[in-house]
């Protein structure tokens, strides 16, 4: 499974241009699902199985898509103006290096270069790609670009951009090649634009009208030094949700995944989420409604170009899930 | 088969429509001058019109060839006001702005109330009696008041609606409004309406409450559930000098430069495959074009593409300096050029510009 991870995340494919990584994605799960489809903004839906025995309709959704840059000036000395595709950190930009969809790649540099210990406002900040002037720069107002950085699988724990969320992807996967016999109808998400306001999920819900709505994708932690005070930690489970700020889950899915994890054995963590959320806040408010829930991936230094994840969480995810969709699922009241 | 194709052009008729659309009113979805004047235009090349829940005119005409691609065009017909909230005697009033404005540009500005258009002013302390301190500082609403005279003010009530008074002028290239945004957009859309691309199902929208939140676009494309989308709206033009003669990284677009395609804003990615038809429909017809810069702002778009199961769009906008201000000013050629652009990426559509390789 680390060899999916590390090509998911050394694929390139900011907000709007998840192309290469739906194509990774599509060689992937062939022969494993039933039907897939791209959808108008790009979302890869793959079906498995067909409603049988009291199954629901459940859509899954890990999103393709990474934060980036785009371009919106270039001066006369070929330095490139940019501005944030999602949400982006000023305080990781400098010496960050970058590539844009045509190949070209660059680093970031700041005006006032004596600055030594503050964070520059992303206005002030510019990618140098080498260019000597305007007419020499392979970049135009408008291309798109991610953070770039070697993958690094450090034992337990792997470090990369673009974890968020690809590891929700690799997990989509990895479940689907272990799920046998389901008696539900699952529809596999790999979503787009979730990184500038959870879009592809707003219309994959709609096609796919769900019973029940579950999201993978990254969360974060509370585990390293003088850091905000949050219950999660790397390497104690995936986490069940129970809120962030974009949705309530609905308490009857909480129980059903605390409930499933217990019976597996498998460890879990709950979370509550200050600032943040995922693709379960589109699919909830879809249609007439739909009961959501997340499993998160713990993971460090967010939206940074080296985010941190415990690769035993990831397997425990991909069982939780897997141990999740392949019976019956009775939502109870309390 | 396809059916020959006349080519639009903005000349003295859209240039007339352009100044007795500006110069009506209409904010919100209270858009009934705008909305009488585009029905009577649009009626006689429609096959079908109607006026939504939400005061959308959707109308739509058909293609001359079978499968044809469903093509939604939109233009908002309403533009950025104001809302009286208080009476207080003599004629004043408070005021609260709808969309956008930056208070900055009030004071003094003359303004029309109401569906009777009843004249008053935005007033604010005169320079005789400022301190040098107030001098320093721009006013905010609170200190301002709509003064319509003791006279007006049995005409003028809370919940009245007012917008900014200038009269439309055509100063050779330039064109100067109070509601270019988004009037110049309507103009092109009734244009494209009476030039309809035989091998297009054209469905136009000219919809309502873009300057508060994208609202009548939201329900007119879930209504239309177009194949696709393409926006015609107007955008800043901030191309003049910095004020400390460094460059203008800001400039969003520039007069002159012609119309502005959306790569990306606040609200919307655009569809690449849509994008990559507009830059070589540009390109292979020798139509100037520019990228409005990436940043903040949006339009219809915004709301459009996440309607239903998703529906691939586009913006193309006309610049204007001084958005959201009583004078925009626009330039003929980029107007022409849009609609030229538009008007050629249509009858030039892909039948299969939407499939996946």
């Amino acid at each position: 499974m680390k060899e999916l991870i590390r090509s998911l995340v050394e694929t390139t494919g900011p907000s709007g241009y998840e192309t290469q990584v739906r194509e990774l994605v599509q060689n992937s799960i062939a022969g494993l699902v039933d039907e897939v489809k791209v959808d108008a903004l790009g979302n890869l839906i793959a079906r498995k199985g067909k409603l049988k025995d009291g199954g629901k309709r459940v859509m899954l959704s890990a999103h393709m898509d990474e934060i980036g840059l785009i371009a919106t000036f270039v001066d006369d000395n070929g330095f490139i103006r940019f501005t944030a595709n999602g949400g982006v950190f000023p305080v990781y930009l400098l010496g960050s290096r970058v590539r844009f969809l045509n190949g070209v790649e660059g680093v970031i540099g700041t005006e006032n270069n004596n600055l030594r210990d503050q964070s520059p406002a992303m206005d002030k900040c510019f990618i140098d790609v080498g260019a000597k002037d305007r007419q020499g720069c392979p970049v135009s107002v408008g291309d798109m670009a991610v953070f770039i950085r070697p993958y690094l699988d450090l034992g337990d724990r792997l470090v990369s951009k673009a974890l968020d969320d690809r590891v929700g992807v690799a997990i989509l996967v990895e479940a689907l090649k272990q799920l046998q016999d389901t008696p539900n109808e699952l529809y596999f998400v790999f979503s787009t634009q979730e990184e500038v306001g959870t879009r592809g999920a707003i219309t994959a819900a709609y096609a796919v009208d769900p019973e029940l709505g579950i999201a993978l994708d990254v969360t974060k932690t509370g585990d390293t030094p003088k850091c905000d005070k949050m219950e999660v930690a790397l390497g104690k489970g995936p986490t069940v949700k129970v809120r962030d700020s974009g949705m309530l889950s609905d308490p009857r899915v909480v129980r059903w995944m605390r409930k499933t994890a217990e019976k597996a054995g498998i460890p879990y963590q709950l979370e509550v989420l200050e600032a943040g959320s995922t693709d379960a806040r589109s699919i909830q408010v879809t249609r007439s409604g739909v009961p959501v829930g997340v499993i998160s991936i713990p993971c460090r230094y967010v939206h940074s170009p080296s985010e941190m994840v415990d690769y035993q969480d990831v397997v425990n995810s991909v069982k939780l899930l897997a141990a999740l969709l392949s019976e019956r699922i009775v939502l109870e009241q309390q | 088969m396809t059916a020959k194709t006349l080519s639009p052009v903005i000349d003295k008729e859209q240039i007339a429509l352009l100044e007795q659309l500006s110069n009506a009113c209409g904010i919100l979805s209270d858009v009934g001058e705008v909305r009488k004047i585009v029905l009577e235009k649009i009626q006689p090349y429609c096959d079908s019109v109607k006026v939504d829940a939400l005061g959308n005119i959707l109308a739509t005409r058909k293609a001359q060839q079978p499968g044809a691609l469903r093509v939604m065009l939109a233009a908002h017909m309403d533009e950025v006001g104001f809302m009286v909230v208080e009476s207080e005697e003599g004629g004043l009033f408070k005021l609260v702005t709808v969309g956008g404005i930056d208070v900055r540009y009030l004071p003094g500005k003359p303004v029309l109330v109401g569906k009777d258009h009843v004249p008053g002013v935005i007033g604010a302390k005169p320079i005789h009696l400022m301190k040098s301190d107030e001098m320093q500082t721009a006013m905010d609403l609170d200190g301002l008041r709509l003064d319509v005279g003791p006279d007006g003010g049995d005409k003028v009530k809370p919940g009245d609606h007012v917008y900014f008074a200038t009269r439309f002028q055509q100063v050779g290239s330039s064109l100067v409004g109070k509601a270019l945004d988004d009037r110049i957009g309507v103009v092109t859309l009734a244009t494209l309406l009476q030039y309809a691309p035989a091998n297009i199902e054209l469905l136009a929208a000219f919809t309502t409450q873009e300057e508060i939140g994208l609202r009548g676009a939201r329900v007119a494309a879930y209504g239309f559930d177009p194949d696709l989308a393409i926006v015609l709206d107007s955008t800043p033009a901030h191309d003049y000098p910095s004020y400390d003669g460094s460059e203008n990284r800001y400039f969003n677009t520039r007069l002159d430069a012609g119309p502005a395609i959306y790569v990306a804003d606040t609200g919307t990615i655009s569809d690449p495959r849509l994008l990559q038809h507009l830059f070589r429909v540009a390109v292979e017809n020798g139509i100037p074009y520019q990228i409005r810069q990436p940043g903040p702002g949006g339009t219809d778009a915004g709301s459009i593409h996440k309607q239903r199961s998703g529906i691939p769009s586009v913006s193309i906008s006309v610049p204007g300096r001084y958005a959201h201000s009583p004078v925009m000013v626009s330039r003929l050629s980029d107007w022409r050029n849009s609609l030229t652009l538009v008007h050629t990426a249509l009858t030039t559509l892909p039948q299969d510009i939407l499939q996946r390789a």
